[in-house]
């Protein structure tokens, strides 16, 4: 049955001013469905005040095999990246 | 107008059982349901009715001087007190759902309006309740629909199981002498009221999915007064075999 059932993805927002995580991947026939299934397998403890679900394959993915020309040249450049930057107190999450 | 602490024991045990055998019915789908997802949703809901079954019990076993493990555990069959309906064997996934979609629509209407018992420990749980199956009743009608919009052989499958189940229905709406007097003191709702909105749902939800609503040519009642079909025993075989084989064990 799972095999022509459609993988979804979902993601939970635990609360307010947080991201939506990705918590993992369920099957289910349509999205109300994998709605559904996903409350069950993701929140019933802990609340989440939002779910997003979408199926696996609209998600376009990057493949192991650009890590060199993708994430590789920008190590050696510190300049590039933001980290020396000192974030105020008030800034929560980031 | 007053009640008697046995009225309102007996009460609360009818309510706890109804929940507590159907609580074991869909527990016992662990493993077997047609697909994981849905396997772990139909526990738990399994689960949301075992904890409904406990308040209701714990507050019996209170009114009784008894605890809620030895009204669970050491109980016979024609002492429990729940609708026929909760106790028939589990079935296809069919009569699983159709089973719960049936059982959905009134505890959404039941518990809506029994939220407001003058007695404020059935009220207390009734509005616990009321969260609890206006999500069971989103899961049943879309299955529902599924059913009835799906296959050929989900369409036959769900009307075989309406069609089976159809008698059962009667046993929801009867209020007899006890909770007419709970009634009349405001703790229990008048349930034949309930009956016509409740026609009303379903029907609406059987047109727009292409099932149809069997006949009333038949009916069976008798889970109130500890009058059970044949499959309640075995059920209860396995259910209280652990606290019967060893007394009081505790995990």
């Amino acid at each position: 049955m799972t095999e022509q059932t459609p993988l979804f993805e979902v993601f939970v927002r635990s609360r307010r001013g947080l991201d939506h995580i990705h918590v993992g991947s369920l099957h289910a026939h349509d999205a109300e469905q994998a709605l559904e299934y996903a409350r069950e397998i993701y929140i019933r403890r802990s609340e989440g005040a939002s779910i997003w679900v979408v199926e696996s394959r609209h998600i376009y993915a990057s493949q192991e095999s650009d890590a060199a020309s993708f994430y590789d040249p920008m190590d050696d450049k510190p300049y590039r990246h933001a980290t020396h930057y000192k974030l105020p107190d008030g800034v929560g999450h980031m | 107008m007053s009640i008697s602490k046995e009225d309102l024991a007996e009460f609360a045990l009818r309510l706890g059982d109804d929940s507590l055998i159907h609580a074991q019915r869909l527990c016992e789908w662990t493993s077997h349901a047609p697909m994981l997802e849905e396997d772990i949703a139909i526990a738990n809901t399994g689960l949301d009715y075992l904890g409904r079954a406990r308040y209701f019990l714990q507050y019996a076993g209170n009114l009784l001087n008894k605890n809620e493990d030895a009204l669970a555990f050491l109980r016979d069959a024609s002492e429990f007190r729940n609708l026929l309906m909760v106790e028939l064997p589990r079935g296809d996934f069919a009569v699983c759902m159709v089973r719960q979609y049936l059982l959905d629509e009134f505890e959404s209407a039941y518990f809506d309006a029994l939220q407001y018992s003058t007695d404020s420990q059935i009220a207390g749980i009734a509005a616990k309740t009321v969260k609890e199956v206006a999500y069971h009743l989103r899961r049943s009608r879309e299955w529902m629909r599924r059913f009835g919009l799906g296959t050929d052989e989900s369409r036959q499958r769900a009307q075989a199981a309406l069609d089976d189940l159809w008698g059962y229905v009667a046993e929801f709406f009867i209020t007899d002498e006890l909770e007419a007097g709970l009634v009349d003191a405001g703790v229990a709702v008048e349930r034949s009221s309930l009956e016509g909105a409740w026609r009303h749902r379903i029907g609406e939800l059987l047109s727009e999915t292409g099932l149809s609503q069997p006949n009333d040519t038949w009916k069976v009642t008798g889970g109130r007064e500890g009058i059970h079909t044949e499959h309640l025993g075995h059920m209860l075989g396995e259910m209280q075999f652990l606290q019967r084989a060893y007394p009081g064990l505790e995990w």
